[in-house]
């Protein structure tokens, strides 16, 4: 059983990190280790808790930009800005009940550290495009900072975008600047009854193709979902184009108002709607919007038992498939053709994950890349070594 | 810059014969007249003659360039179509200029998956414009949009008067393919969103030049918004007018632009234009509501209203289309019009916290005394961008010498309150030298490991970005010191 090191501020961090340099130690970072089952199962000499350094450091919200230390949970991030009015607009999904856990868990920088986004992803963007900035540790022990705290910056390469999503393989965060967002007065939903797959996926990327600002598109079971959010007249106003816009696609309709509007794209955040068993193999494939339902055929022709929803319009399918040793990695990925996207297995037993491609294999030159990069930043591969691998 | 490579300038003709073979005919230009109109780009104080100019029509043209360029150890300055303001796209003397107008092509429009698939070289509108006729459009909206080039687009991370709503080009981007130093092709994204791994994408976005050249890219189109509406306010005080812009932001609104102008660059832009600006404001907002009519008339009276209360002496909400473009005809003309009332003038680009306008701006009028030189501002206030305008005559040695320290001071501010010494026009060589005074040595040297892991030589757009690059052999050492551990008081379990 591995050791923890819990450093209480930046400098303790540091000398964690050269101490771990030093004597060659790997490190399993975490905040919470509310994701620890997801991506390549790793074995780390020490575990590297972050969740010691945690808080509020600066929050301005006539700025847009809240500024927290790494270990900071989410839940306390996002109760604060809900003081306000706020919110962080990539929706990031709360993984803990599909994962086993909890719900509540983890933390803001665990969420970044996987570029997590919920529904909200077709118009406002996933964790990447609200990170403003950081200061971390690299993998020679280094105290170094990237991007800052305002709007628009382009001072030397965005390191922030490379962060967000390297499951904490390039350095250890201490802490981060995010851009926040006015929350909507009013949230609304257009359900469209019956449709099947494509026909679903038509009407979503009709939707997101016309004016009326939707901020989120699901298609779950034979309920297609459309939202609207903003100031009431609005929301009124749009909500009556998308009705004009739909009819054609002779679906019933329906509203949902605002508390269950809220329920309903939380649970669609959080993959609640795969009924599966908690042994069930859970898939995220990202692909164009209008090439989702072919890919689901393909699936579902080899693997008649897989469950799906969609979101983002189509271009996220959720997919869960009976439990299997290789967690039908060929089937999924051979789903995908030449549709493109990729494939990430979010959830399957240790073993499995240990011997399957938890991330989209990469062609050869793009590999060598990405190794290169890791080691810009992590030469002795200390932190998380293997886990993206 | 970096002093020239007198073996490589020996090299010259052999260096434009491969080149000539890898692209026939016109596309190699090694004679000076032809080569002129590559000597600056839109920095136009600095210039130089490059080594050769090659304009390539296929990437496999390209990746051989490079390819090439990697085997012989010759540099190469990428170029899209040179209206960089910070120097990026500068050649440089002994380095062959890549220029990639000719890749000039809409390769694919797909409305229900929202994106465009376009050769680097189409300009900014070219795609906006290809695709308006279907009520679409791409967001991000540089001020050069007619002319620049998507590719260079990419290289600055480019942003423009909206993104403060729709986000700089690294939000609107879905893909890219590029060539690496080694010849060696890449994809990055497509039309579906986010990375399978690390997201290189988004790294090349903003990275002037120096990691890659891009030779297609993915962009997201967006329904144009059915209602825009300008409000034009007038304020007493610079204060009155920062304040207005943080109550609106504080009152959940997030307007598709929020621009502000000073007193002087209201009088030239209304001297230059005539879009009946109030001339007694001492600062002058224009907001710009965007969306469907119904809210946008809704958020037109509430902004109208916190205007009032911050003590607005002017409030005029555009009434037709026609009037909205001359609310932002002044706006849009300032630079030239600042143009008219001094031979010369320096643009800069810091970027600040909005909570710190008005201390920056009082501040500048200090040094604006200090050294002698007149500063006229014109920015955008939604996203705390300034550009500062110090007006002065090149022909007066000290007045440049007195207007590039002031432009120093200016930047040196805005990293001093929290901010970046640039927001959108990038740190080319321009700002290069100003590096250290937002970063650290370490910052830097992590960011050029980073380019040694795409172009282990320097040979990509060099003399770019950064004060010095140390060799990347040098910078790959991992120092290990074999000390006792030196930290008991962690807490440990």
């Amino acid at each position: 059983m591995a050791g923890t090191i819990k450093p209480r501020d930046a400098k303790e961090l540091r000398q964690a990190v050269e101490w771990a340099l030093n004597d060659g130690v790997t490190l399993d970072v975490r905040g919470q280790g509310s994701k620890l089952a997801l991506g390549k199962p790793m074995r780390c000499d020490q575990v590297l808790d972050l969740s010691g350094l945690s808080g509020v450091v600066d929050y301005a919200p006539e700025e847009l930009v809240v500024t927290l230390r790494a270990g900071t949970p989410l839940s306390e991030v996002e109760a604060l800005l809900a003081q306000r009015n706020q919110m962080l607009a990539f929706e990031p999904p709360d993984l803990g009940p599909l994962l086993g856990l909890e719900a509540g868990q983890g933390t803001l920088v665990g969420a970044v550290m996987g570029n997590l986004a919920g529904s909200r992803r077709v118009s406002a963007g996933a964790a990447r495009d609200h990170l403003l900035g950081f200061s971390g540790v690299n993998g020679r022990g280094e105290a170094f900072k990237s991007g800052g705290k305002v709007m628009k910056n382009v001072t030397g390469y965005d390191l922030s975008k490379l962060l967000a999503g390297s499951w904490g393989t390039l350095a250890v965060l201490d802490e981060v600047s995010i851009k926040v967002l006015p929350a909507p007065d009013q949230t609304r939903t257009l359900l469209l009854l019956g449709l099947a797959d494509e026909a679903a996926v038509k009407v979503m990327c009709a939707a997101l193709g016309s004016p009326h600002d939707v901020s989120g598109a699901a298609h779950v079971g034979d309920r297609t979902a459309l939202r609207i959010e903003g100031v009431a007249p609005s929301v009124e106003a749009r909500l009556r184009g998308l009705r004009d816009l739909l009819r054609a696609s002779g679906a019933k309709m329906e509203e949902l108002g605002t508390l269950e509007s809220r329920a309903f794209w939380r649970e669609v955040r959080d993959v609640a709607p795969l009924k599966a068993d908690q042994d069930a193999i859970v898939w995220k494939i990202s692909c164009p919007p209008t090439e989702g339902p072919g890919i689901v055929t393909r699936i579902k022709a080899r693997r008649p038992a897989a469950e799906t929803f969609y979101d983002w319009s189509g271009g996220l399918i959720w997919l869960a498939l009976p439990t299997s040793a290789d967690a039908d990695h060929e089937i999924v990925r051979g789903a995908l053709g030449s549709a493109g996207g990729h494939a990430t297995l979010i959830r399957a037993a240790e073993s499995v994950r240990a011997s399957v491609p938890v991330f989209q294999p990469q062609p050869t030159a793009l590999a060598a890349l990405a190794s290169r990069v890791k080691e810009s930043f992590d030469p002795k591969r200390l932190f998380n070594p293997g886990r993206m691998t | 810059m970096p002093p020239l490579d007198p073996a490589i300038l020996a090299r010259r003709s052999e260096i434009v014969a491969a080149l000539r073979a890898i692209v026939p005919g016109e596309g190699v230009i090694d004679d000076l007249d032809g080569m002129r109109p590559y000597e600056c780009d839109a920095l136009s104080a600095y210039r130089q003659m490059p080594l050769v100019v090659v304009l390539p029509e296929s990437v496999a043209q390209v990746s051989a360039i490079l390819r090439y360029c990697q085997d012989n150890k010759v540099k190469v300055v990428p170029r899209g179509a040179g209206t960089s303001l910070s120097g990026g796209s500068m050649p440089v003397g002994d380095a062959i200029l890549l220029g990639l107008g000719k890749f000039n092509r809409v390769l694919e429009i797909d409305y229900a998956n929202r994106c465009a698939r376009v050769q680097p070289g189409v300009t900014n509108l070219g795609i906006s414009k290809a695709v308006e006729h279907e009520g679409f459009y791409y967001a991000p909206d540089p001020s050069s949009q007619i002319a620049c080039s998507i590719g260079g687009n990419v290289a600055e991370n480019s942003g423009g008067v909206h993104c403060l709503k729709y986000g700089l080009t690294t939000n609107n981007l879905l893909g890219i393919e590029m060539v690496l130093m080694t010849g060696e092709v890449v994809r990055l994204g497509g039309k579906h969103l986010d990375s399978e791994g690390y997201d290189l994408m988004g790294l090349m976005t903003g990275s002037e030049g120096l990691l890659g050249v891009v030779t297609e890219a993915t962009v997201r189109l967006l329904r144009k918004p059915s209602t825009a509406r300008a409000v034009l306010l007038g304020f007493p005080t610079e204060a009155g007018a920062a304040e207005c812009v943080a109550a609106v932001i504080a009152s959940g609104i997030i307007p598709g632009g929020m621009e502000m102008m000073d007193k002087d660059a209201v009088k030239c832009a209304e001297a230059y234009v005539g879009a009946g600006y109030p001339m007694d404001a001492e600062a002058l907002l224009i907001v710009e509501l965007d969306g469907p009519s119904i809210e946008v008339d809704y958020l037109v009276e509430r902004v109208a209203e916190i205007a009032r209360d911050r003590g607005a002496t002017t409030v005029r909400v555009s009434q037709d289309e026609q009037e909205r473009v001359l609310f932002w005809a002044g706006r849009k003309a300032a630079f030239p019009a600042v143009g008219q009332i001094t031979p010369d003038y320096m643009c800069l680009d810091g970027s600040v916290p909005r909570g710190k306008l008005v201390e920056v701006l009082a501040e500048m009028r200090q040094m604006s005394k200090k050294h002698r030189l007149r500063v006229v501002n014109v920015f955008h206030a939604g996203d705390g961008n300034l550009h500062p305008l110090i007006l002065f005559d090149a022909n007066d040695p000290d007045e440049l010498r007195r207007a590039e320290e002031f432009g120093a001071d200016i930047l040196r501010l805005c990293v001093r309150v929290g901010g970046v010494l640039t927001g959108e026009h990038g740190v080319g060589i321009e700002k290069r030298d100003l590096m250290g005074e937002q970063f650290t040595e370490i910052d830097l040297d992590q960011q050029v490991r980073v380019k040694c892991a795409f172009d282990p030589d320097h040979l990509l757009n060099p003399g770019k970005v950064f004060p010095q690059l140390r060799r990347c052999a040098e910078l790959g050492r991992v120092v290990v010191h074999h000390n006792k551990l030196p930290f008991p008081d962690i807490p440990r379990f």
